[in-house]
């Protein structure tokens, strides 16, 4: 069971909710991945067609906690700001503080994350911070009283998978709140990898919402969560430079 | 009367009192929508007790996908 401030998961893959090739498939995709979380993002509305059709109707909303991000908020004033409005829909008093600092790499503004994180836990939030994987920053978000820390694994929407898993390993061991690796899984097989580092959780998006078949890549991603979680806690053998027969020596059958 | 939403003008009719009168005049009330009203972000309740001005700034939003 995943615990995140109050709330508690059976499911440890967070679902974010862009850029699928249309609401029937993503539908599909949610339900497979059997996530129980899924994150949104605030935008206007387009007043003059409101006929537009959104993901939330086509959902039971009740089923799933929602983890509206503040994506495109340059500080934490326009973090906080978006919070606000994304709880004042009644649905949800959780928030995933997303600052971006760098338009590039889309990486996060670490103080402006850490001000947001410290006023949003004060207003009463449920505040999980995306964050570079930087274990002295994870430290002080922790410190600031955020419920989660959510360190990336690679630039958003890259695929590149982890590029430092020391670096998650130091924040996952220090850590006395969940860590999910947010940002940059592109395979299964970088989810399972999360997990068996002990991470607690994985969001993704594009890696499933940007596959040839999202539907398939969600019941991937699910099972590879889970394979990773159970290899983290049944432990993994240690590394050795030679071989180690697994068969016995003794006992050997020759034919002469 | 002349609002701002969503940064652009809009001329509403003169019956058009309060928050929740421009939902209706907007034909948004069955939408899942969150206001702001001259940077007063409103509880649902409030729709109703705030008051139009001419030159008012209104903020109309939702959840959109995203990661």
């Amino acid at each position: 069971m995943l615990k995140v401030g109050n709330y508690q998961f059976k499911s440890r893959l967070f679902l974010g909710t862009g850029k699928y090739p249309d609401f029937d498939i993503q539908k599909q995709a949610v339900d497979q991945s059997e996530t129980e979380v899924l994150t949104f993002s605030v935008r206007r509305m387009n007043i003059y067609d409101p006929s537009l059709p959104n993901f939330l109707e086509k959902i039971d909303v009740n089923q799933y906690t929602f983890l509206p991000n503040t994506a495109g908020a340059k500080d934490a004033k326009e973090a906080v700001r978006i919070a606000k409005l994304a709880a004042a829909s009644g649905r949800c008093d959780m928030v995933k503080v997303e600052i971006i600092g760098c338009d590039k790499t889309l990486l996060p503004d670490p103080v402006e994350t850490l001000k947001a994180t410290e006023e949003l836990v004060a207003e009463g939030f449920t505040v999980l911070p995306y964050t570079s994987d930087d274990v002295v920053l994870a430290k002080k978000l922790e410190e600031a009283g955020a419920h989660a820390v959510m360190p990336g694994a690679s630039p958003i929407g890259s695929g590149q998978g982890i590029i430092n898993p020391l670096n998650l390993s130091f924040i996952i061991e220090q850590s006395k709140v969940p860590v999910i690796v947010d940002a940059g899984i592109g395979s299964p097989a970088d989810a399972a990898y999360a997990m068996e580092l002990g991470a607690d959780g994985v969001l993704l998006n594009t890696a499933v919402s940007g596959a040839d078949d999202p539907v398939k890549m969600a019941e991937a991603m699910k099972y590879a969560v889970k394979a990773g979680r159970l290899g983290y806690e049944a432990g993994r053998i240690p590394r050795k430079d030679y071989a180690v027969a697994s068969s016995p020596e003794e006992g050997i059958s020759v034919g002469n | 009367m002349k609002i701002m939403v969503n940064g652009n003008g809009l001329e509403v009719r003169e019956d058009v009192k309060h928050i929740k009168g421009l939902i209706d005049f907007l034909e948004l009330e069955d939408k899942p929508l969150i206001i702001e009203h001259n940077q007063q972000i409103l509880q649902k309740e409030e729709h109703e007790k705030a008051i139009l001005e001419n030159g008012d700034k209104v903020e109309i939003v939702h959840f959109v996908g995203g990661g």
